[in-house]
């Protein structure tokens, strides 16, 4: 059995404003809208292209998190994820943890690739797939715009500084994926209905041999500095006496 | 004493630029020794591009084949042995740095602090989460090791140092992982400022509307010395290459002068140019969120203002 792992953060959608809490303990999160993370919902449509090129058999996705993580679980069932597991926790799970999480998942399920997303749009970490390489011992490719399985090898183009990288990579293997890789296609509504009999199952940190631990702890929450309020020019004229004035042109 | 340790990135003869920024985020570290690492199959003219940073104490070289292509699994289990003695491994926030700093980190069982962008203390550290929107203030525990990446965008590039820094080579015993092999590189060189060193920067939206309309950019941008950003609306349309695009999910830059024709203003955009000194925005729509953050703002058809501008640009003012 060919299985692909797609790992699921849920996250405050990306159309959110962000507003941090004003005694500085965090952000808003309380009635703001919930998403997949984007990059995961790439890193979705990719494993679903794959085993639809019959290089694959099933795909599974892994949400760590509160229950509520089951509502994107459900949206990644909806668009073709075969089967679903939820690590359910209230902790803070730093991506180092995340990363122990599913290595112990890629050893059970015996996982052959696994697609994660380049970063989360709410830690911007970009962490999680290159320390999951790293514990589970096998090849990273990360912030693929392009990926061609060809049996026990995967050649991976990634969004680098210099332009576009190719690798060759041994599987198993983790990829993360880039904007570019594909567009995830739009969930229908009989698909939605069908992802309510798929399996969801629960199961706790514990279960995975791991007690998240804060190692860094987030002493404070502040606004981003603002910028002052600058001036309007009428034309192209005054646009460019303005940058003479700073000496820029 | 804090000992920190820089992987140097570089393209074979010189290390990145980027590396004297993070020469200047560790130097902010009270009581710091910082040496810098050079993976290289050939180490000898980067080790001394390295050595002549300021504020560099030390470099050392790891010689192997295998470093011809800088591959994360190749210099990972490296690094990490390096590590032993440092209390702080650091990288930049390029892509070579965000591949490569969380293999090593795993290895150390560390955490990571991803774009540290303000030191505070040797254990506290700032950063931006949130497409920048919040800045976190975070500690680590007493006595672990720090991996972080650096963000470029937020520090100044170290000096030339006058007596360059002593070139050691480094025995390491960990070989480099063979399960990853580099086929090609494929890069639109230029002639022009890199992107994300430049001083000037000329971006363009997907109100370009084509490939060869974003040729009016360019040549605004050769007249000024600039280098061509663009919005990933741009780049997804094909109009401009994947390497330009700026914001959360692209490059992070920091120029003096950032010019946006035709941009809306996304916050995953304002992200990458928030530490940009003077923000022009050129835009049809006077309601256009890219006015919130522009110091000079001209509501107007880019197509016609380009063109106004490179012409008054000739003229002495
Ligand atoms: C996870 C995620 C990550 C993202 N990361 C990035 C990123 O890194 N960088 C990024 O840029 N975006 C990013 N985006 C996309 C972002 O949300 C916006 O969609 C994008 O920035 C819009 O690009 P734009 O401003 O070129 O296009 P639009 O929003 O379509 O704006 C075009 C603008 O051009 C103006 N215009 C039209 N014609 C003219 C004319 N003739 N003259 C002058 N003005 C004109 C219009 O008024 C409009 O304001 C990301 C999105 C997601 C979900
Ligand atoms: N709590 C989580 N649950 C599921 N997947 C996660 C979680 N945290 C991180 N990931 C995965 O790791 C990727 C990178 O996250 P990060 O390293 O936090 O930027 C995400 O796009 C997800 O694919």
């Amino acid at each position: 059995m060919k299985r692909i792992l797609v790992p699921i953060k849920r996250v405050v959608d990306y159309n959110v404003r962000i507003r941090v809490k004003p005694d500085g303990s965090g952000v808003i999160t309380d009635g703001v809208k919930m998403s997949i993370n984007p990059f995961d919902e790439i890193a979705l449509e990719e494993a679903l292209r794959i085993k639809e090129k019959g290089l694959a058999d099933e795909v599974l996705a892994v949400s760590i998190g509160p229950a509520d993580c089951q509502q994107q679980l459900r949206t990644a069932l909806a668009m073709g994820a075969d089967r679903a597991i939820l690590v359910q926790t209230d902790a803070v799970v730093e991506p180092l943890d995340v990363a122990r999480m599913l290595r112990t998942i890629c050893d059970r399920e015996s996982i052959f690739l696994a697609i994660l997303g380049k970063q989360a749009i709410d830690d911007d970490c970009s962490q999680t797939g290159q320390m999951l390489a790293a514990l589970w011992g096998r090849p990273q490719a990360t912030f693929a715009s392009k990926v061609e399985i060809d049996g026990a090898v995967a050649r991976v183009t990634r969004e680098v500084d210099a332009g576009l990288e190719t690798l060759e990579i041994d599987l198993p293997a983790v990829i993360t994926t880039d904007l570019r890789l594909n567009e995830p296609r739009y969930v229908k509504l009989p698909d939605i209905m069908k992802a309510k009999k798929k399996p969801l199952d629960t199961v706790d940190t514990a279960s995975l041999g791991v007690t998240p631990v804060e190692r860094l702890k987030a002493v404070k929450f502040d606004p981003p500095p603002q910028r002052t309020k600058g001036i309007m020019v009428k034309d192209a004229q005054e646009l460019v006496d303005a940058l003479r004035r700073k000496g820029l042109a | 004493m804090n000992r920190i340790l820089i992987v140097a990135e570089h393209d074979g003869a010189r290390v990145n630029p980027a590396i004297a920024k993070c020469v200047t985020c560790a130097r902010a570290i009270p009581d710091a020794e910082v040496t810098l690492a050079v993976f290289a199959a050939d180490p000898a003219t980067v080790a001394a591009s390295a050595a002549a940073i300021a504020g560099v104490d030390r470099v050392v070289t790891v010689t192997h084949a295998a470093h011809a292509n800088p591959l994360a699994a190749a210099i990972a289990p490296q690094l990490a042995e390096l590590a032993a003695g440092y209390s702080h491994v650091f990288g930049p926030s390029t892509t070579f740095g965000k591949d490569l700093m969380p293999r090593v980190a795993a290895l150390l069982d560390s955490a990571q602090v991803s774009d540290l962008m303000a030191v505070e203390s040797a254990t506290r550290f700032r950063r931006p989460i949130y497409a920048s929107n919040a800045i976190v203030t975070v500690e680590s525990s007493a006595g672990a090791k720090v991996v972080a990446t650096v963000r470029i965008a937020s520090f100044e590039a170290a000096g030339v140092s006058v007596a360059p820094a002593p070139i050691e080579a480094a025995v390491v015993s960990a070989a480099p992982d063979t399960h990853t092999r580099f086929v090609s590189v494929s890069s639109a060189r230029s002639d022009r400022p890199d992107l994300q060193t430049a001083a000037k920067v000329v971006s363009g939206g997907r109100a370009l509307a084509s490939a060869e309309n974003f040729g009016i950019l360019f040549k605004l941008a050769d007249k000024m010395g600039a280098a061509v950003g663009a919005s990933r609306a741009a780049v997804d349309a094909g109009y401009a290459a994947n390497d330009m695009q700026v914001g959360q999910t692209g490059k992070i830059i920091a120029p003096q002068l950032y010019l946006a024709f035709g941009i809306s203003g996304a916050i995953q955009h304002l992200t990458g140019i928030k530490d940009a000194r003077t923000i022009v925005a050129v835009n049809k729509d006077p309601e256009a969120p890219i006015f919130e953050v522009a110091d000079i703002g001209l509501v107007g058809d880019l197509f016609q203002v380009v063109p106004e501008i490179e012409r008054l640009l000739d003229r002495p003012g």
